[in-house]
């Protein structure tokens, strides 16, 4: 029995790590290859689309991973090699998209919605706060003659 | 008049996003689709081997005319829905469709070409999908405009529908011939 959990537990383990990657696929060079597990961690799979190539088993997404590598066996830099990619594939491919006017929107919206809200509340507090504290305009004649007759009658 | 406008403020905001939702969910839009990213760039080079045996089907060889490239397989269902379209746009049309069979079988390809009709001007043989891949082609069909020059003007993701030929293939065509 314990001898069963054992192996449970430590295939359970195992099955953490396994990830679309297959053995064929893998270079031989743990440097490079390890290079090509990180950017493909930023790429996505355009068929499943939220799933990275690497996490992916589409057979496109096994494409791009070779393809990944052999530009990175030829001498591409990390950057070359996502470029290739991106030129084929457009910027959708990239999971965290890139910053350039076009995506401004997208990167600076929700700041800019936050601060306009934030603006706004502000101004709101302040006017409120200033009509608490405001002084009221002095009595006019007439009305401290009347509040005056007022407070002798119900003085008298 | 200041105040009022800054009342006004909240309802634009509402109206301009509940606009932007209404443009993003209409049911036409498919958020699928996603724009190619070699629209009116060059074609990639290629140069394939015949399905037919006879020559090559390369990229500089369909230079000069407009063309429409149709990347299919042997193993692919919804390549078969869009067939009798592209049968009916290469006679009735006259149309000059060249195919791409990717990753098939050169045997399996001619197969389904004898049993359902061929469609193609000529066929190329693209076994590894590498071509598939330097024209971003992430499933099959695909199909794709090319100008005289050589430029990609349009993609078609998915099997084309009559609507989407007679709508949009159709009138590209005409208007790239025209110019």
């Amino acid at each position: 029995m314990r001898r069963a959990l054992a192996t449970l537990l430590v295939l359970l383990a195992l099955a953490g790590a396994a990830l679309a990657v297959t053995p064929s696929e893998r270079l031989a060079d743990p440097a490079l290859e390890a290079r090509a597990r990180e950017i493909s961690k930023g790429l996505r799979c355009l068929v499943c689309q939220n799933e990275s190539i690497d996490d992916s088993n589409a057979d496109l997404a096994h494409d791009v991973r070779v393809k990944l590598r052999e530009r990175l066996l030829a001498g591409d830099s990390d950057a070359q090699a996502v470029q290739f990619i991106v030129d084929r594939y457009g910027d959708f491919v990239l999971l965290q998209p890139p910053m350039r006017p076009a995506t401004y929107v997208l990167w600076f919206g929700p700041g800019a919605v936050l601060l306009l809200a934030a603006g706004g509340m502000a101004i709101a507090f302040r006017r409120r706060h200033a009509t608490d504290d405001a002084v009221p305009p002095p009595l006019s004649d007439a009305e401290r003659e009347r509040l005056d007759r007022l407070m002798r009658e119900t003085e008298g | 008049m200041m105040r009022r406008a800054l009342f006004l403020l909240p309802v634009a905001l509402f109206l301009a996003l509940a606009g932007y939702f209404a443009l993003a969910l209409r049911p036409d839009r498919d958020p699928q689709a996603l724009p190619s990213a070699l629209i009116d760039k060059p074609a990639p080079a290629f140069t394939l081997a015949s399905l037919d045996g006879g020559g090559n089907l390369s990229s500089d060889g369909l230079k000069g005319q407009v063309v429409v490239v149709n990347f299919f397989a042997s193993w692919c269902v919804p390549c078969r829905i869009e067939h009798p379209l592209l049968m009916r746009l290469a006679t009735q049309e006259r149309v000059p469709i060249y195919g791409i069979a990717y990753k098939d079988k050169p045997e399996d390809s001619r197969r389904i070409l004898a049993q359902l009709g061929d469609p193609y001007r000529g066929t190329g043989v693209d076994r590894d999908g590498g071509t598939g891949f330097d024209f971003g082609v992430y499933g099959v069909p695909e199909t794709y405009v090319i100008d005289r020059s050589g430029h990609i003007r349009q993609r078609f993701v998915g099997p084309l529908t009559a609507e989407v030929v007679e709508k949009e293939l159709l009138p590209l065509l005409k208007q790239l011939n025209r110019s």
